[in-house]
């Protein structure tokens, strides 16, 4: 239940920033992870009126305002066709329609979710995000900080993604994933983005890999095996540490095997 | 605070709490086919459109449909009554709770997807839940529906 005692539509970033210093007012993206967690907010501050919602297509990428939804991102044509898929893939897990048309994209990320999709996606395609007041800054130093007073205004997906696959696993459909995958291929670098251990998404790399690496089932397993052991994974009612250990590789596998075949 | 609205082409002023979701609002116009099903965002069964988008009214605050459209079941009484007619043919309703939802969503992917395959609106529709049936009538009306102009 979500209690707001007042309600305040930003007119500038400036005074959002400014409400959102004090402890007991709260940002309002899509509002649904708000009213799952039981404390009263004294202002909720709108960012809707502030021009922060659609996705702009430059020369070099993709600049995605913090208040696009969810479903905005999953049906975008030019996000999709450069991250071969992978955005689509991510997101399209999450609940149903209705749902990823109300959740936002910086309400997803600035939670730094334990069992987050969108963050362990966005750290696979490497984005950066604009943080206010701090500036640009990679979605890697983001997500290892804390939440704090400031605002996620936009984030930045370059479209030299170079080969990209996505894949979750889930105990049934719609619940939150039990381990998530991002693998991307690009000049050569090797990453794994692995999320829902259940910790915030950490990311693994690996340099001079050609495309024939991938063909070879041993450099598979062992890719597989030293991204799994970079992190750390939990049990919860989900999924024991182990299991996720062992569906994270498989994960791994999986994506390495839909990059190969795309480049076919 | 004050709530500018339209429900069903229908326009309204009111004062409003800050807090309050869409739902309760839409409830208190007399829109009794918008029901809470769950308190999580999970079940789908609060559906509404916000300027013909498909939304849950218990996770959106009355105050973001300000100067929006909001259309509920009430305001899609035949096409509600058409698409009802192909889940009675296919036995698809038991208890009928989660109907309003359901429907609301199956008219939203009917204006949003080109002649869907069957995992697309089972993807569409995932986020609509029953708890009485296993969902294979209401699949079965889906397509009877969607395909009824072919022939
Ligand atoms: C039942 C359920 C199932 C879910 N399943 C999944 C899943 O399978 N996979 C997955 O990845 N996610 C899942 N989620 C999370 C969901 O996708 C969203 O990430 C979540 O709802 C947050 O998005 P929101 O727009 O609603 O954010 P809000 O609830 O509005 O905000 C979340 C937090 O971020 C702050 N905030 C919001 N926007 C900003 C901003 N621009 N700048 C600074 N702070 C901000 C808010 O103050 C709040 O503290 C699930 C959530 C629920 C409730
Ligand atoms: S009442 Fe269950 S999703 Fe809205
Ligand atoms: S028919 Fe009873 S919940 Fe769907």
């Amino acid at each position: 239940m979500l209690t707001i005692k007042d309600y305040c539509l930003a007119e500038s970033i400036q005074q959002a920033y400014e409400l959102n210093r004090k402890k007991q007012n709260k940002i309002l993206g899509g509002g649904i992870w708000l009213k799952c967690c039981h404390f009263p907010i004294q202002t909720a501050i709108d960012l809707s009126g502030l021009g922060l919602e659609g996705i702009t297509e430059t020369e070099e990428g993709f600049e995605i305002g913090a208040m696009t939804s969810l479903r905005q991102l999953e049906t975008h044509e030019g996000l999709n066709a450069c991250t071969c898929g992978a955005v689509k893939e991510a997101l399209r897990h999450i609940v149903g329609t209705q749902f990823r048309n109300c959740a936002t994209v910086g309400g997803s990320l600035f939670g730094r979710f334990g069992f987050s999709d969108v963050l362990t996606l966005f750290l696979g395609l490497e984005a950066f995000v604009e943080l206010y007041p701090t500036g640009i800054i990679p979605i890697g130093e983001f997500a290892k900080m804390q939440p704090d007073d400031s605002i996620l205004t936009k984030i930045f997906v370059k479209k030299d993604q170079g080969k990209t696959a996505y894949l979750s696993a889930r105990n049934t459909s719609t619940d939150f994933p039990l381990a998530a995958c991002c693998v991307s291929w690009k000049e050569g670098t090797l990453t794994a983005s692995m999320g829902a251990r259940p910790a915030k998404a950490a990311a693994f790399s690996r340099e001079n890999v050609c495309l024939e690496d991938l063909e070879k089932e041993e450099f598979l397993e062992e890719f597989a095996r030293d991204a799994a052991a970079s992190v750390n994974f939990g049990s919860n009612r989900r999924a024991s540490a182990e299991y996720r250990n062992y569906v994270t590789k498989v994960l791994i596998k999986r994506c390495l095997g839909s990059i190969k075949e795309g480049d076919r | 605070m004050r709530l500018h609205i339209w429900i069903n082409g229908k326009e309204y002023t009111d004062e409003v709490d800050a807090g309050m979701p869409l739902l309760e609002y839409l409830r208190s116009k007399g829109c009794y086919s918008v029901k809470r099903g769950c308190e999580t965002s999970n079940c789908g069964l609060c559906t509404v459109w916000m300027n013909e988008t498909p939304v849950l009214s218990c996770s959106v605050l009355a105050l973001r449909a300000m100067d929006k459209r909001i259309t509920t079941l009430e305001g899609l009484q035949p096409q509600a009554e058409e698409f009802g007619a192909f889940m009675a043919k296919e036995g698809a309703d038991q208890c009928g709770f989660c109907n309003p939802g359901f429907i609301m969503n199956v008219l939203a992917m009917e204006k949003e997807l080109q002649d869907p395959s069957e995992d697309e609106i089972k993807e569409y529709l995932a986020g609509n839940l029953c708890r009485c049936t296993g969902y294979a009538g209401h699949l079965r009306a889906v397509r009877a529906y969607l395909g009824r102009n072919k022939n």
